[in-house]
């Protein structure tokens, strides 16, 4: 059995490890990051396979989007509007779902969505072709792999999603708009007028700068999981599942940086 | 880990094939001295190969042995440790990218699981490899002829327009090395040409190898485990044994040696 000692070792050991494996992946990361930089910024360009990337991952998941961004519009409307009744309150309702839409559960709800899809598809995509050395194949045929399949991706990933939020955010304020019209006989113009004069500029600006932020972290992390997976076919499955969790976490923290740097802004 | 290398010498010099001389032929590929490791595992030891033009040479050796590891060292994939790698003059250690990428451009790869690109069809496919090097092939418009002509090549002319999952294993190993004739290279690497293959589909393969080695003078490095293979099409073969060339002749040479570790290769 093991002693008190012992066991707070192994503990120590483990923590120890843990911060270790965090900070190599963490500037590993970072220099796959600055990588792309380097190679998105110099010729030939790949504007076809860019295309082609845009097309499957922004036409591709419009449907979930949008059925989803209506799903929450529905939900958050039904679920507030006891509420605000309550408080004699219920003609605020446009307001506080379409800023809360816009500003936050939008640019989050879809993000997270994109990170399921997008990411995990990258990282499968992209290991399972490592795996078979369909990366080395282009490698040896002329072509930069890294140019061809990250650049391309992270590029899509980051031009599309912020349509994709505009995209969930209309769909989920028509969701909303539907309840108040059926429930309270508030019409769709005068829902959305009130919706958009509740709107300002320090909401829709902070909102679609971060939406670049999240598609570049969700291009990113996918890209990286996919293109350095190891370990065979276990690996690829490896490299999907990271790539959502490594994501999803990091969609987080960086909200919670535009979130924080935007109230700075808010406050001068 | 200490070698035998006296008898490593002698055999050497009483293996090596009267009928060729680096004086008779020009040197395609030569490797001396090549050493990598894996951590504490030492893949190549001092490996030494000298490939002529024209000539068909088969390097056999176990599983694990470091056979690929020493194939992706001479088109760059892999850098070794140390040592000396020189295809077609150039020493391929001291290329920049660019210069790599016109190297790359005479030399076939055979990947081993055939590494077709699962997005793309049997056309795009073959395309792909001319996209950096259209100046090559004159700056052809229209592609079309010279994938039919490569796929002729390999009796897969009508797989054109499918995809590589609607391919047997037989046949996408025939449309890879179609993918390997596009550019019509001045050296073919085989990276296990027939494995995963049964007999029937084995032996068509090797015939095709033959047969476009006839008919396009390429220089030919077939790295394999299979005897049958080697007897086939070697001129010239090395045993890689202990990340080192263990023995050098001709089949028949070496298959009639008493040597326990070279029988062990050609017992059925």
């Amino acid at each position: 059995m093991a002693t008190l000692q012992e066991t707070v070792n192994s503990r120590a050991n483990t923590v120890l490890k843990g911060v270790k494996n965090f900070v190599i992946e963490t500037g590993e990361l970072s220099h796959f990051a600055g990588r792309f930089f380097k190679e998105a910024l110099k010729p030939p360009f790949e504007f076809k396979e860019l295309l082609r990337q845009c097309y499957h991952m922004g036409n591709r998941s419009l449907v979930l989007v949008g059925v989803t961004g209506f799903i929450i519009g529905l939900v958050l409307t039904l679920q507030s509007r006891p509420t605000l009744i309550e408080f004699g309150a219920v003609s605020w309702m446009p307001n506080m779902v379409g800023i809360s839409i816009v500003r936050e559960i939008g640019p989050v709800i879809t993000a997270l969505i994109c990170a399921g899809r997008i990411a995990s598809g990258i990282g499968a995509e992209l290991g399972s072709m490592r795996v078979t050395e369909q990366i080395d194949a282009m490698e040896v045929s002329g072509t930069n792999p890294f140019k061809y399949l990250v650049v391309t991706r992270i590029l899509a990933t980051t031009l599309m999603l912020p349509l994709l939020v505009i995209f969930g955010d209309v769909i989920a304020l028509y969701g909303s708009a539907l309840v108040e019209n059926l429930k309270g006989d508030v019409s769709f113009q005068l829902y959305f007028n009130t919706v958009f004069d509740a709107l300002g500029f320090g909401d829709l600006v902070p909102a679609s700068i971060k939406s670049f932020f999240f598609g570049f972290v969700i291009g990113l992390v996918g890209c990286y999981k996919g293109y350095y997976s190891k370990k065979g076919t276990a690996g690829v499955g490896v490299a999907a599942n990271t790539a959502v969790v490594t994501a999803s976490l990091l969609l987080f923290v960086v909200d919670f940086i535009a979130v924080f740097v935007s109230d700075i802004f808010y406050d001068l | 880990m200490t070698y035998n290398m006296e008898k490593i010498k002698h055999m050497a010099q009483i293996e090596k094939p009267a009928s060729v001389s680096d004086k008779e032929k020009n040197l395609v590929i030569h490797i001396k001295d090549v050493r990598k490791s894996f951590g504490d595992n030492h893949v190549l030891n001092g490996f030494n190969l000298k490939l002529h033009e024209g000539e068909n040479l088969v390097v056999m050796g176990k599983s694990g042995s470091g056979k690929s590891v020493m194939i992706k060292c001479l088109v760059g994939l892999m850098q070794p440790d140390s040592g000396y790698i020189e295809v077609m003059g150039q020493e391929v250690n001291t290329l920049d990218q660019g210069q790599l990428d016109a190297l790359r451009a005479d030399i076939g790869f055979l990947f081993q699981g055939s590494a077709l690109y699962d997005s793309m069809t049997v056309r795009e496919n073959l395309e792909f490899p001319m996209r950096r090097h259209k100046e090559k092939l004159g700056n052809v418009s229209d592609t079309r002829p010279l994938v039919l002509e490569a796929l002729e090549n390999v009796g897969l002319a009508h797989t054109m327009d499918l995809m590589p999952a609607e391919l047997s294993g037989g046949m996408k190993r025939r449309v890879a090395l179609a993918r390997t004739l596009i550019l019509k290279p001045k050296v073919i690497l085989y990276d296990e040409p027939t494995s995963g293959l049964d007999p029937i589909t084995a032996k068509e393969i090797i015939e095709l190898m033959r047969s476009i080695q006839r008919k396009y003078n390429t220089s030919s490095l077939i790295i394999t485990h299979d005897v049958d293979c080697a007897r086939v099409i070697s001129e010239r073969m090395i045993l890689l044994v202990d990340g080192i060339n263990y023995a050098e002749g001709t089949f028949a040479q070496l298959s009639a040696s008493t040597d326990p570790k070279v029988e062990a290769f050609f017992k059925k």
